[in-house]
């Protein structure tokens, strides 16, 4: 779903009432509630917003999403092969209708570029995580053992931890640190899902056309 | 807020030909004394600190930037400066006038002000009014209007009027000086991160700390504040970059949309929604358009009518879309909403089609959306896509310009006899008999034959035979102005809607005035408002700025006394208020005052306030415990409106 202006929007949420033409029902008849935007189905949804590298743009974006109450679960920016274009990765919980007002939002910003929803597309997602793990010489076989199976990497060694690099989709980061738990976690940090749409098409591409 | 003296001035130009813009080559003279507050701790013991090492260019750049500040020495190289690029491109803009007060770090462009006499500067008495005048300049002439402030309190003080500008879309163009930037970040003299706060509040914002980024940057802003949805812009700009040389030239528009590549406004409707659009309009039996400030903004009236003429709809408006169409033409069905006319919520209660144009279903007009125009299918046209199911979900939604997109409907929709809707006309019309004779006091006279402000609001729309700009205040005043007047041109309205600004009257009407010398200009306010921003007249007064001011004094906070009455079971706390004589007070600013607390006294004194060149002032002394109805208590639908309590003649 693209909230992109040039398609005039689409059509949030059902129709209310009753078809057209139609004289007003007696009063004894409830007419059915209007739907109020933003109460449905609450997911998970990726958002991808091409930005100008300018000054303040990623406190313009968390900015918005404050002030409009969208609740953001991580924001991942960096730069892109075009020095004065940035990218981000925003995934947040919302309906359908919330997530493209989110976007339509985000399309106000004059530093945003393009906005692109990519929940239902299919897209290689990916973040990365170091943990620092309790692993004396004893358990530490064990630790490197579990992160081969989930091809991480052990990339720091200490006398009573190590640090593990696991790269993957959230839940294939979440299923790794879930097991890593048993040892104990002395730090823990993620980046936050990047996210890319597979095939040929390119969203950057798409921006220059 | 100024910070200098004449004094400096003089004692500066004698060695203003040493000058040299700062910040380009810290001088020795600035780096030697720089040694002398890092003598108590002293080189040698390097600790880590924000203060930048002694001897270093950024400590050289601060101390010249602290002796700039405190010595304001007069810059007169005239070779072009930061200051001049902003006159100059304030010119190239079309400004004719703007709303200023100065201060320390704004004044180089000052200094400069003065060999530009294109640029009509009104000095006003507090940054809130400056603000609040150039939204009131823009909405009558649908140009950009300007103010600009200081640093700190002065920027903070425009933040009212920006947010203002905010939500009633109003491309008005904030400008501020801010310290040197080699000062920023250290909590200087009246520094402020005033970018940070306007950043939420305006539809862009700028911090400029080269002279060289001005050209672009002001006709970019002056691009964003007017195109598309329009919307107020900020411009911080550092007082080092006011003083600085530049040669750099001013962008073409072209060159501006180039530069702006996130900033592509979708102006005409999709060929396929305005068909889908036809098809809902031919099938309706129980339309109704709802005309909103986007009409107004895209100067679309002239398309509305001929839409509403040729789709037999009536036209019904938000309090910001008044003006869209003539109240007196036929189809103009009035006022919706919170404290809009009955009949006009009870149409829309029924209608079976919405055509929704530049509004945005404010909770203000919808009231509970769940119960919200049960029977309607909604199209929207906004040029905001993001208006487009916020508030309402929508069955056909069209992004475009209102003019654009009525232009593109009209050659597609069906014709319609007015006999085809004879029996919706008849309903409506009855409704609308059954409304207006309430709440109304023809007479003058409410209870005990006290005034009754909805009479002389409708007396001052007839005596200036509604040709006049009318500017409401925040509260009761603003409901009587907009439901009482009868308005038959576009941007003769303006209210402040979406923030309701108490105090805005007076101050935007001082803006209203000079944007449209050619009608009369009168400002509506109450007690409580006025008291706000009073200062104001001293500005009316100097400049000559004719404002009629209608003061709708009830010695009360009325909106909030109606408020406690009805849903606070009359505790009435703060809602007294103590106010001066107002006569007495107008007359110490040197305008001319009367006084009316009887309905046979209102025409007199509106015929005398006509006739005064200049400001004039009525004091309207009027029934305290009026109230306005009809009234759609919070969180209930527009079928819940309250139309009496109390008393039997409300």
């Amino acid at each position: 779903m693209s909230a992109d202006p040039s398609t005039n929007g689409q059509v949030p949420g059902q129709a209310p009432g009753q078809a057209p033409g139609v004289a007003p029902a007696p009063a004894h008849a409830a007419p059915p509630a209007r739907a109020i935007p933003g109460s449905g189905q609450v997911h998970r949804h990726v958002l991808v917003a091409i930005v100008l590298n300018k000054p303040g743009v990623l406190n313009r974006v968390a900015s918005l999403m404050r002030a409009r109450n969208f609740n953001i679960e991580s924001l991942a920016v960096s730069h892109t092969d075009e020095p004065d274009v940035s990218r981000m990765t925003i995934t947040l919980y919302g309906d359908d209708v919330a997530v493209e007002q989110a976007a339509k939002q985000l399309y106000r910003l004059i530093d945003v570029l393009k906005v692109q929803d990519v929940t239902a597309e299919p897209t290689v997602e990916h973040e990365l995580a170091l943990v620092k793990v309790r692993a004396g010489e004893r358990r530490r076989g064990e630790v490197i053992k579990l992160v081969e199976m989930y091809r991480g990497r052990i990339v720091d060694v200490a006398a009573d931890s190590v640090i593990v690099e696991a790269v993957g989709t959230e839940a294939e980061v979440d299923a790794l640190i879930a097991l890593l738990r048993s040892f104990g976690i002395k730090e823990l940090v993620r980046t936050g899902s990047v996210v890319m749409s597979r095939g040929s098409g390119s969203i950057q591409e798409a921006i220059r056309r | 807020m100024t910070t200098t003296t004449g004094d400096e001035r003089t004692a500066g130009a004698a060695d203003g030909a040493a000058k040299r813009p700062p910040g380009a080559t810290p001088s020795a003279t600035a780096a030697a004394p720089g040694a002398a507050p890092g003598a108590a701790t002293g080189p040698a013991r390097a600790r880590r600190s924000h203060v930048p090492a002694d001897g270093t260019p950024t400590a050289a750049a601060v101390e010249q930037a602290q002796k700039e500040m405190l010595h304001e020495a007069r810059i007169r190289h005239r070779t072009r400066i930061g200051a001049d690029v902003v006159c100059e491109a304030l010119i190239r803009q079309g400004v004719d006038v703007f709303f200023s007060y100065p201060g320390g770090v704004i004044l180089p462009l000052y200094d400069v002000l003065g060999d530009y006499p294109e640029l009509r500067h009104i000095l006003v008495r507090h940054e809130q009014g400056g603000a609040h005048a150039a939204d009131g300049y823009a909405r009558v002439t649908g140009k950009v209007g300007v103010c600009m402030g200081t640093s700190g309190p002065g920027a903070t003080n425009l933040v009212t009027g920006i947010g203002t500008a905010l939500l009633d879309s109003i491309p008005i163009v904030a400008i501020t000086g801010n310290v040197p930037s080699a000062l920023i970040g250290k909590d200087a003299f009246q520094e402020i991160d005033i970018n940070g706060i306007t950043l939420p509040m305006t539809k862009h914002n700028y911090l400029v700390r080269n002279a060289d980024d001005l050209p672009r940057v002001i006709a970019e802003a002056f691009h964003i504040a007017r195109t598309g949805r329009p919307g107020p812009v900020h411009i911080d700009i550092t007082k080092d970059a006011l003083q600085q040389e530049t040669s750099a030239p001013h962008p073409t528009e072209e060159e501006v949309v180039a530069g702006l590549p996130g900033f592509r406004p979708t102006f005409d409707g999709h060929p396929r929604q305005l068909r889908l659009a036809a098809r809902e309009i031919a099938r309706a039996k129980r339309p109704m358009i709802l005309a909103g400030h986007g009409v107004l903004h895209a100067r679309a009236w002239d398309e509305l009518r001929a839409f509403a003429e040729k789709t037999q709809m009536p036209v019904a408006h938000t309090l910001l879309g008044i003006g869209a169409i003539d109240e007196t033409h036929p189809l103009s069905y009035g006022y919706m909403g919170m404290h809009g006319w009955k009949h006009v919520n009870r149409a829309i209660q029924s209608a079976d089609l919405l055509f929704a144009i530049g509004m945005r279903f404010d909770d203000r007009v919808t009231g509970n959306v769940r119960t919200y125009a049960p029977y309607a299918r909604i199209i929207h046209v906004d040029i905001d896509p993001a208006e487009i199911g916020k508030n309402v979900a929508v069955e056909v939604p069209i992004v475009g310009d209102a003019k654009r997109v009525l232009e593109a409907l009209l050659p597609i929709v069906e014709p319609v006899d007015p006999a085809e809707r004879a029996g919706y006309f008849e309903q409506l019309a009855e409704w609308r008999r059954e409304s207006e004779a309430s709440s109304w006091h023809g007479s003058g006279a409410w209870r005990d034959g006290l005034l009754s402000a909805d009479y002389v609001v409708q007396r001052i729309g007839e005596l200036t035979n509604h040709e006049a700009t009318y500017v409401a205040d925040v509260g009761q005043n603003q409901m009587w102005l907009a439901r009482y007047t009868g308005f038959r041109h576009p941007n003769s309205h303006v209210s402040s809607g979406g923030l309701g600004t108490m105090g805005f009257s007076v101050p935007a009407a001082m803006g209203a005035a000079l944007g449209r010398p050619d009608r009369e200009t009168w400002a509506i306010t109450g007690d409580g408002g006025f008291q706000m921003t009073f200062q104001e007249l001293m500005t009316l007064v100097q400049d000559h700025i004719p404002v009629r001011i209608a003061l709708f004094d009830n010695k009360k906070l009325g909106m909030i006394r109606q408020w406690q009455e009805i849903v606070y079971a009359g505790n009435y706390h703060s809602a007294h208020l103590l106010g001066p004589d107002f006569a007495k007070l107008a007359e110490a600013f040197g305008i001319p005052a009367w006084k009316a607390s009887r309905p046979d006294q209102v025409d007199e004194a509106i015929r005398a306030a006509q006739a005064v060149d200049g400001p004039a002032l009525i004091w309207f002394e009027i029934a305290e415990e009026q109230n306005v109805f009809p009234m759609m208590p919070a969180g209930k639908g527009l079928s819940d409106l309250i139309e009496t309590w109390g008393g039997a003649d409300e």
